[in-house]
């Protein structure tokens, strides 16, 4: 139930309205961020008192696996990641289970602890939305969306070779609407294909077998149409060569690619009162740069490639990325690259499993754990907090695990500690390879991120650049009532005290969706409503019938029928169309 | 020393869950103490005393504190688990899991003991001197790294997956055992003076397989690197003549685990 609420006294942060820590009231009525309470709403208003705490938006986190199937996977192939770490329940909460890939209740109830609000999945195979959606519907606490993989599609790749561009539009629109997807996905493009056949590419202008077309083609097209449909994120791209030593230099490569694509995303919201520009100016949203960003030649002269990559996106403004931070661990890798766990395995001789979701993609999935002594770890986790300390300015930058595949998510309080803290870094690399000193820069990076800089790689900007901030992100008058309390005090903060960091993030003071607690210092209190988000992205009638013709032709390729493919309404808990409007 | 006697009194129709029968736990109290531990029995929790007649108190520190069971439990679980001193005596059969994860102390079962027995165990003694059944200081289900230290001593036989997964420690059985001994291990001694059915040493990366007995179907993927005798691990001694493989080639990880197999009970490999 969205209630009224007047949290008084706090230190807020609110990046994108440049509200830097100051100590002010924030008020919501109806679930909405409102400039005070009317005479009804005083009645039975909630007062919250944070004097000497610390006030941010609901945390949104635009890149994680929680939902679908191939988190299923690993929980299935995990049961050691299961069994000593669980949760019973109570009378208001599901019992769960899992630590790198915990169940889809335990999943929402973790999240909302370190209060986050907003997650979005971000690999969403079409065949496999019913089932994403089913996990994603099932999780609580938190409003959610996916994004479509599109990079290796077979359907898409044709028209891209016959060079069909407004057919290509109207089958991605199509896509979005029939798997109430948000935005495109675009995993090792091109490399993934040649998957199926034990290959994979190796250069930006390496023609993929049978369809003879390029990553560069794939990400130039992707990208364009991107803007064409007027989609609210950029093409979240995962680059190709991902885990090789020296694979940073063709990361950065696929960046220049969309350089002179012009955002201009164009959805039908309301936007809450922000003083920045709340909307994107982006065209490519690079994930997880960390893996992304490998240097030498081989894994004897392995070191961090970061730079490369953050010196470019410092010099240009289309770009802006996630981390992918390496917490040191237990983890659990999971990918739509097939190609990359099976070099993993190769490297690890693990168990693992690889999928070919027939026409559309593929993915992989492996159990992994990041070691202190383990030379390449150690350089990882190094390279994770470089991505976002190099990276000069906050708003070209997200903090992700890339959970679970760098760590899980519930480690974020640790990273945001190692981000705060330069003593907290050195501690670390005393107890970690010489490696880490030695193969990157870390040891000499002496930034010190602020509460500031925090809010806006953990909320404001994971929001305004997946197109989320006319609701979420942001405490401006009109967005949602999502609020996270931490028991921080600034005006007393000692970074070198890291450990208190990491208390205050990992529970939430409170945690306060739409208006209402939903958990407090660690203990959930309500089970809110959740809304699932997707594009509705209106496109030329007459461009997608012709369309469908093919995709129905297209179909005997399938092993379900055209009927079974979409997801329909009720496999979403709350659906909630964006309208976007594509270029006529 | 301090012992604590507990006899089984019966309603075990359903098995009970008695991992908090550990020297840690009943060091400080008193019998009486001891008998209101709960203890799960299907979806309820019951008080020890249910289970068992309490006598004598528990010692000052787990390290003083003797626990005996007198009579056959094979329908108890976890006795001993997680347990890191002290002592715990079984006066007859016992139940699964019995000393999972222990760290230190000592375990001795008189008669048979079930499955799990030493699960993920790191430190500590076991000692069973009837037969036990799988999963003997092996790892828990799709994990990787098995018992890490400490020593599992059988006199008589046991089954499957013997040590799945070892990763440190000693594993010396008696008898004979059946498939897949030291899976995937990748340290640590297991000694088997009996036979051995097939698939030892699957995916080894490293540590030690003795067999003293014959290997019925020998695991492809093995080379032959020598002949040796009497070999001696520490305190164990292989007395006999026994041909030296490594392996297992048959995985990324080349090879770097060794396997004895007697000469005498093998001569065709």
């Amino acid at each position: 139930m969205a209630g009224t609420i007047a949290i008084k006294n706090g230190y807020v942060y609110d990046p994108l309205n440049d509200i830097n820590g100051e100590m002010m009231d924030i008020f919501i009525q109806d679930g909405k961020v409102v400039t005070e309470l009317s005479g009804a709403g005083m009645k039975d208003v909630k007062e919250i008192d944070a004097k000497g705490k610390t006030v941010m938006p609901g945390g949104v986190d635009s890149h994680s696996h929680v939902a679908g199937a191939k988190v299923n996977v690993g929980r299935m192939m995990r049961p050691e990641d299961h069994y000593k770490h669980y949760q019973k329940k109570t009378p208001l909460t599901h019992s769960g289970c899992g630590y790198s890939v915990p169940s889809v209740y335990l999943g929402g109830y973790e999240y909302s602890k370190m209060g986050y609000t907003t997650v979005f999945e971000a690999a969403v195979p079409p065949m496999e939305a019913r089932h994403t959606h089913e996990e994603m519907r099932s999780t609580p606490m938190l409003d959610m969306g996916g994004y479509l993989v599109l990079g290796n599609n077979w359907f898409l790749m044709r028209y891209f070779k016959e060079g069909d561009l407004d057919k290509a539009a109207a089958y991605i629109s199509w896509m979005m609407r029939t798997h109430k997807t948000y935005g495109i996905k675009c995993v090792n493009p091109a490399g993934v294909e040649n998957w199926g056949w034990g290959e994979n590419v190796g250069a930006l202008d390496q023609e993929n077998i049978h369809f003879e077309i390029t990553p560069e083609d794939i990400i130039k097209s992707l990208t364009e149409l991107n803007e064409k449909l007027g989609i609210p994120m950029p093409v979240h791209l995962h680059a190709n060569n991902l885990g090789h030593p020296g694979c940073w230099e063709i990361t950065r490569d696929s960046l220049k690619i969309p350089k002179n694509v012009r955002a201009k995303p164009n959805t039908d919201v309301e936007w809450a009162e922000t003083k920045k520009n709340a909307k994107r100016h982006e065209s490519v949203y690079l994930t997880h740069c960390q893996f992304n960003a490998f240097g030498g030649t081989s894994w004897r002269d392995f070191e961090s490639g970061v730079k490369g990559i953050t010196d470019y996106v410092n010099s240009v403004d289309h770009v802006v990325m996630d981390s992918g931070c390496v917490p040191f661990g237990d983890a659990t890798v999971m990918t739509g690259d097939g190609p990359a766990i099976h070099d993993l395995y190769m490297l690890t001789g693990h168990k693992w499993s690889n999928t070919d979701v027939e026409c559309e993609c593929g993915s992989g999935v492996l159990p992994f754990e990041y070691l202190k002594g383990n030379p390449v770890h150690s350089v990882q986790w190094a390279m994770g907090l470089e991505v976002l300390l190099y990276v000069k300015d906050a708003w070209k930058s997200i903090m992700t695990t890339d959970s679970p595949n760098g760590g899980p998510f519930t480690k974020y309080p640790q990273v945001i500690a190692w981000l705060m803290s330069n003593k907290a870094r050195q501690d670390t690399i005393e107890e970690c390879h010489k490696w880490a000193q030695d193969r990157s820069g870390i040891g000499g990076e002496t930034r010190e991120m602020d509460l500031f800089e925090i809010a806006t790689i953990t909320r404001a900007n994971p929001a305004r650049t997946i197109g989320m901030s006319y609701r979420k992100g942001t405490l401006g008058i009109g967005a949602d009532g999502d609020v996270a309390i931490y028991d921080i005090d600034p005006k007393s903060l000692e970074v070198n005290d890291y450990e208190s960091i990491i208390r205050g993030f990992e529970n939430a003071a409170y945690t306060i969706k739409a208006g209402e607690v939903v958990s407090q210092m660690g203990e959930i209190v309500a089970i809110p409503e959740k809304n699932t988000f997707y594009s509705d992205i209106a496109v030329d009638d007459e461009a997608e019938q012709s369309m469908l013709k093919d995709v129905k032709k297209w179909f005997k390729y399938y092993t379900l029928g055209f009927e079974r493919y979409p997801t329909p309404d009720k496999y979403l808990a709350n659906p909630t169309p964006i309208q976007v409007n594509a270029e006529k | 020393m301090a012992d604590v006697t507990l006899k089984p009194i019966g309603n075990f129709d359903l098995t009970v869950e008695a991992e908090v029968v550990t020297p840690d736990n009943f060091a400080g109290k008193s019998a009486d103490e001891i008998g209101k531990l709960l203890v799960w029995q299907g979806p309820a929790e019951y008080p020890l005393s249910d289970y068992f007649s309490v006598e004598g108190n528990g010692g000052s520190s787990a390290e003083d504190t003797t626990i005996i069971v007198d009579g056959d439990i094979p329908r108890v679980k976890r006795i001993g688990q997680e347990m890191t001193a002290g002592k715990v005596l079984i006066k007859g059969s016992a139940g699964m899991h019995m000393g999972s994860a222990m760290s230190g102390g000592e375990i001795i079962i008189e008669g048979d003991a079930d499955s799990w027995v030493g699960m993920e165990m790191s430190g500590g003694s076991i000692h069973i001197k009837g037969n036990t059944k799988d999963h003997l200081g092996s790892a828990y289900r799709g994990s990787w790294k098995g018992m890490t230290g400490g020593r599992i001593t059988v006199d008589g036989d046991a089954v499957s997956q013997v040590g799945g997964g070892l990763s440190g420690g000693e594993i010396i059985i008696g008898g004979s055992v059946k498939h897949f001994c030291g899976i995937r291990i990748s340290s640590g001694l297991i000694y088997v003076k009996g036979n051995a059915f097939r698939t030892v040493g699957a995916e080894m990366t490293g540590g030690t397989i003795v067999i003293g007995g014959c290997i019925e179907r020998f695991t492809p993927g093995f080379t032959l690197e020598d002949v040796e005798s009497d070999l001696k691990f520490g305190d164990i001694e292989c007395p006999g003549e026994y041909k030296k493989f490594t392996g297992d080639y048959a995985i990324p990880q080349k090879g770097k685990g060794t396997m004895y197999v007697s000469c005498d009970s093998n001569e065709c490999l």
